[in-house]
């Protein structure tokens, strides 16, 4: 392997060398600082004589004279059932003091598109024990649900419940419940909010059946681009090799679109909207994709990618591209949360894609879809009428009008603020859907088919609140 | 994709450089467009720039490891696509590449690089039926036999465009593979059942003429207010999960074109594979066939190369317009030009060419209307009718119409099917705004639904349109007071504007009977909600307050028709029960 002293600029997060053999696209570089430290970067061009260097860990203490080093391929995770139960850093180093690594096989990370052709649609219902989710916004085994989150919000708090009370309930074949394997990746986050995660993973016994990459605030920002990759990479193993359903946590990607957005500035890229590059949304597929089933493979990769939105602004490029490519998303709304419900999930602008073919008969239950459909538009008009309570008082709204007033509070207090330690089946969540329902006239509910009605409805629930 | 059975190979390069897609080669004697392969595993690419000595290449596959010095060889020829028997039920690539045989090839379910493969089976045998007879005269596009290409397709093996056309010297039925010919003409031209087209190029045909049949869709909202023309185009722009794919696979399932191509141009794997799983238990309403007998499916997904992204519209108007030249009426749809668009910026802006309004390249309009223009009701070259429809999915950043791809692709397309973040936050199905949606066919085509349907269809039409628009300029005063202050008669039309939205406007493309809704129904379903508006006037002009003709236990099932197969008893026995509950108040 050939040594280089021939560092021409530096950039940024690049470094810019003079070479005199061919180096691939993509591959793994090692740059030698006078002080000895060794640094790891990718080729993120390679013409004749020159290639330009992202460094992983910062150019801090590169000069001129650092020496660089081709390694010939491109970068690899190396991947074994033993790594459940490990912690990494945001490299893939192992830093729990553990035993070494002893791989199974070193994984490309730039992980091959599955061939649509090969998927299949994803379409088993994972309980969450989640109200907000289960009964209106389900999630199904192979999805990808991002947590649209804002900063000062409780998305940790939620995708931990999430890791913690995820099932697959009453598995066909073995007639047991089967858990899920958590790969976490964190990018960027607070060592205090990664003890969260990790305490909470030791105190449930999750950690065993876990695989942590954290990549910290302080930790080098170009390094948040290779971290979910590698945590993908490993997923993938785990599900298609190891059949095991895999759930997969990243955390933030804001942060990483952030990253992004560094390296395409230290390179002089004509910018997209609001300065992230024009490719994010390449980019950002190259990662959510990499969720799904396939068919004649017993594991799956279900992904729950959590964002912070800058601004609360969901048209901002990272949630704007991010709703584009995902399945659906989830919204964590600050209203809710400073009115204390927990989790503050509001259900109306959240939406899961894949929820039609995962519910109803035989999968959770009959009268699912349509308890769904009927409590958005309950909910949704409860909302509208909100506003208007605002100008006109209470006693100027027709009787109806009045129910769907209460109907949304009871809504909100009742289905969605279950707390962070419920957790709810499947038919309690939709036995709350019908408690609140019948608090509106039958004739109301137009979504939901007649028969259900007579088999769900509760006769005597308007008088029961009457009285209450 | 035709390259596998191609091997004119001209002068070899080598790789300049490596960014991502773009590559370029040093020594390399190419064509603008042509085909190359690009380094030690022979990755595929397309010429997009000739500068001196330097060519650069968008390459359509993963090139992580590829480094300067690896050789690139031309195949002097531009990317085409293979055409014959075989396309309909298959799913490819951006580039044509079946993704099928390629699992197949490449043992694995994730997508290798350097493998290749023909666009369709060159050894399968089909059944050839002439339809000329030796000493007959044929010309260019005429068709000289027929394939049972599906249960569905008669495919038509025709006269390839770059022929003369001559007297027929031999021609057979029999079992032949597509590149064996099956017929002879005098000048020497030998047919057989494999064209050659190159994507980038429109297939001619003799005329454009104005389109005035409906490319019936099957879905309430755009059939009854915002139809779409055979040969017409159309746009849907909205934000994320307003239902733009739901609207486009309702299309391709329901709408009575003959030959459906569906684009999925950078979007999600699953929503391929929801296609693939769905699509062949699902019957044709026009044939009751399976629908995949008249699909053609491309899938080149978000993570899929962006090359390959950018050729993939082509490769789909071209499989669409070889299907026309048949005299048929395809339809085309694409999922989301957006993605397209974004993939010529990115190639855009790797080449470091000036960038236009938001980073996308100064051609980007031209791009767009080309693509439109292949969309048409054709006489073919053969004097034949054939049409091409294209509806074009567009996925404005932030949800916001006033960005370049959509408002380029507004000022070419005749239909625009606005979709609303609100009305798919409320769960109104589908999400399409009614107040700005637009369809400029209407006209040309109401004598079709007059003659098909119904007289009075465009009277009921507007009738339903003056309603909502009256809904809508109530609903502001609405916001400020409340529903109670209006006079009465206001509140029984906003009452009734409710059941157009409810009954009328939405419809569940996931009930198995909603799903697709006849003309006739959706002509039925108005005519009811305007039967229960006069009743109830007459009722309110008696002195019935409006509390007690909302009350009425008839109504609501206003809103249960769609989901009724068997409508027609329904809608009878509910007017006459409406007029009969109405009547009784007074
Ligand atoms: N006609 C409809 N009937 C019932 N549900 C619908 C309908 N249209 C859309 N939906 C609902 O809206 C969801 C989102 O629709 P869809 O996937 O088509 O959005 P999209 O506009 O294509 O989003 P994206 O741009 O992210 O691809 C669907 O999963 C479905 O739940
Ligand atoms: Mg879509």
């Amino acid at each position: 392997m050939k040594e280089y002293q021939t560092i021409t600029e530096i950039s940024g997060p690049l470094v810019f060398a003079e070479v005199d053999e061919p180096i691939g696209y993509d591959e793994i570089v090692e740059i030698e600082t006078p002080q000895g430290e060794t640094k790891r970067g990718q080729v993120l061009e390679s013409s004749e004589g020159l290639v330009a260097i992202q460094v992983f860990e910062g150019t801090t203490g590169i000069d001129r004279n650092a020496s660089v080093r081709f390694l010939g391929e491109t970068l690899k995770m190396p991947v074994t059932e033993d790594l459940l139960g490990r912690v990494l850093d945001g490299s893939g180093q192992p830093i729990d003091g553990g035993p070494e690594i002893v791989p199974d096989e070193r994984r490309d990370i730039v992980g091959a598109a599955i061939n649509p052709y090969s998927r299949e649609y994803p379409e088993e219902f994972i309980q969450t024990g989640v109200s907000a989710i289960d009964g209106m916004n389900t999630l199904v085994r192979g999805q990808k649900l991002p947590i649209f989150s804002a900063s000062g919000l409780p998305h940790n708090n939620l995708a931990l419940q999430i890791a913690r009370q995820a099932t697959v309930p009453e598995d066909e074949d073995s007639g047991e419940e089967s858990e899920f394997a958590v790969v976490f990746g964190a990018m960027g986050i607070t060592q205090e909010e990664a003890n969260e995660f990790m305490e909470d993973f030791e105190r449930t016994g999750a950690l065993e059946r876990s695989v942590v990459f954290t990549n910290l605030a302080d930790d080098p920002a170009v390094e948040r681009t290779v971290t979910p990759r590698l945590a993908l990479t490993t997923a993938e193993y785990l599900a298609f090799d190891k059949d095991y359903h895999v759930l997969v946590i990243l955390t933030d990607m804001t942060n990483y679109c952030e990253a992004l957005r560094e390296i395409g500035a230290a390179r002089e890229e004509v910018p997209g909207r609001r300065g992230y590059p024009g490719y994010m949304y390449t980019d950002l597929a190259q990662l959510y994709e990499r969720a799904g089933r396939i068919e004649g493979r017993e594991g799956s990769v279900t992904q729950i990618p959590i964002l912070t939105m800058p601004g609360d602004d969901d048209t901002h490029p990272i949630p704007d591209l991010t709703g584009y490519i995902t399945e659906g998303q989830i919204y964590i709304d600050r209203d809710l949360n400073s009115q204390g419900i927990r989790p503050p999930i509001n259900p109306l602008p959240s939406l899961s894609r894949l929820m039609d073919d995962g519910i109803g008969e035989g999968l959770t239950r009959e009268d699912h879809a349509d308890v769904s459909d009927q409590m958005y538009a309950a909910y949704a008009e409860g909302e509208d009428l909100r506003d208007l309570v605002n100008i006109v008082g209470r006693e100027a709204l027709s009787e109806r009008d009045n129910k769907y007033l209460d109907f949304a509070e009871r809504f909100e207090a009742e289905f969605v603020n279950q707390g962070f330690d419920t957790d709810r089946s499947i038919e309690d969540t939709l036995d709350i859907g019908w408690d609140l329902l019948s608090m509106l006239p039958k004739s109301e509910l137009n979504r939901i088919d007649e028969e259900l009605i007579e088999d769900y409805y509760e006769e005597d629930a308007e008088s029961v609140e009457a009285e209450a | 994709m035709s390259q596998a059975t191609q091997d004119s190979v001209r002068e070899d390069g080598v790789i300049a450089s490596v960014s991502g897609p773009v590559v370029t080669a040093r020594g390399l004697d190419a064509r603008m467009n042509d085909v190359v392969y690009v380094g030690d595993e022979g990755l595929m690419g397309e010429v997009i720039e000739i500068e001196g000595d330097i060519t650069t290449i968008q390459v359509y596959e993963e090139t992580s490891g590829v480094g300067p010095g690896e050789p690139v060889e031309s195949t002097g020829e531009p990317l085409t696509v293979d055409l014959g028997p075989g396309m309909m039920d298959a799913i490819y690539d951006g580039v044509q590449r079946p993704l099928d045989v390629l699992e197949e090839k490449m043992n694995s379910a994730f997508l290798d690089r350097g493998v290749d493969a023909p666009g369709i089976d060159l050894e399968k045998k089909w059944e050839f039926e002439p339809t000329v007879s030796v000493g007959d005269e044929v010309a260019t596009g005429d068709v000289v036999g027929t394939v049972p290409e599906t249960v569905t397709i008669e495919h038509k093996v025709m006269v390839p465009p770059d022929f003369e056309g001559g007297e027929v010297v031999a021609i057979e039925e029999g079992e032949f593979s597509v590149t064996e010919t099956v017929a002879e003409l005098d000048n020497g031209e030998e047919i057989t059942m494999h064209q050659e087209w190159p994507v980038r190029q429109a297939r001619p045909a003799a005329e454009k003429k104005t389109p005035r049949e409906p490319l019936v869709s099957g879905q309430r909202i755009l059939d009854g207010l915002f139809p779409i023309a055979k040969g017409g185009t159309a746009a849907i722009p909205g934000p994320f999960g307003s239902g733009k794919t739901v609207t486009q696979h309702q299309l391709a399932k329901w709408a009575d074109a003959d030959i459906v191509v569906y684009v999925g141009c950078g979007e999600r794997g699953n929503e391929m594979t929801e296609v693939i799983e769905d699509f062949p238990e699902l019957d044709d309403p026009k044939t009751g066939n399976p629908l995949m007998a008249r699909t053609c499916l491309i899938a080149n997904t978000s993570n899929m190369p962006v090359a390959a992204r950018e050729s993939c519209i082509y490769t789909g108007i071209t499989i669409a317009e070889y299907y026309r030249d048949m005299g048929y009426d395809v339809a085309l749809m694409a999922d989301s030009t957006s993605r397209w668009a974004e993939a010529m910026r990115e190639i855009s802006s790797r080449l470091e060419e000036m960038p236009g309004e938001e980073g996308y390249p100064a051609y980007l309009a031209a791009r767009l209307s080309e693509f439109y223009e292949r969309a048409g009701y054709f006489t073919t070259v053969n004097g034949e009718e054939g049409s091409v429809s294209v509806i074009g999915a567009v996925s404005p950043p932030g949800g916001d119409f006033s960005e370049p791809v959509t408002q380029n692709t507004l000022r070419i397309v005749k239909t625009f099917w606005a979709l609303d973040a609100d009305l798919a936050e409320r769960r109104h199905f589908p999400a399409i705004n009614w107040n700005e949606s637009y369809s400029l066919y209407q006209e040309q085509l109401d004598p079709w639904f007059v003659e098909n349907v119904e007289d009075d269809w465009a009277e009921e039409r507007q009738w339903a349109v003056d309603v909502l628009d009256e809904e809508n300029e109530l609903q502001e005063i609405v916001q400020l007071v409340g529903k109670d202050a209006l006079p009465e008669d206001q509140q029984l039309t906003l009452e009734i504007a409710r059941y157009l939205r409810e009954a009328y406007l939405q419809q569940n493309a996931f009930h198995p009977t909603d799903t697709y809704c006849s003309p006739e129904k959706t002509y039925g379903i108005l005519t009811a909600i305007h039967a229960f508006n006069d009743e109830a006037f007459k009722a309110l002009e008696a002195g019935v307050p409006v509390e007690e003709i909302q009350a009425i236990e008839a109504a609501p099932r206003l809103n249960r028709i769609g989901v009724q197969e068997d409508w027609e008893a329904y809608i009878e026995d509910l007017k006459a029960e409406i007029t009969e509950q109405l009547r009784e108040l007074y």
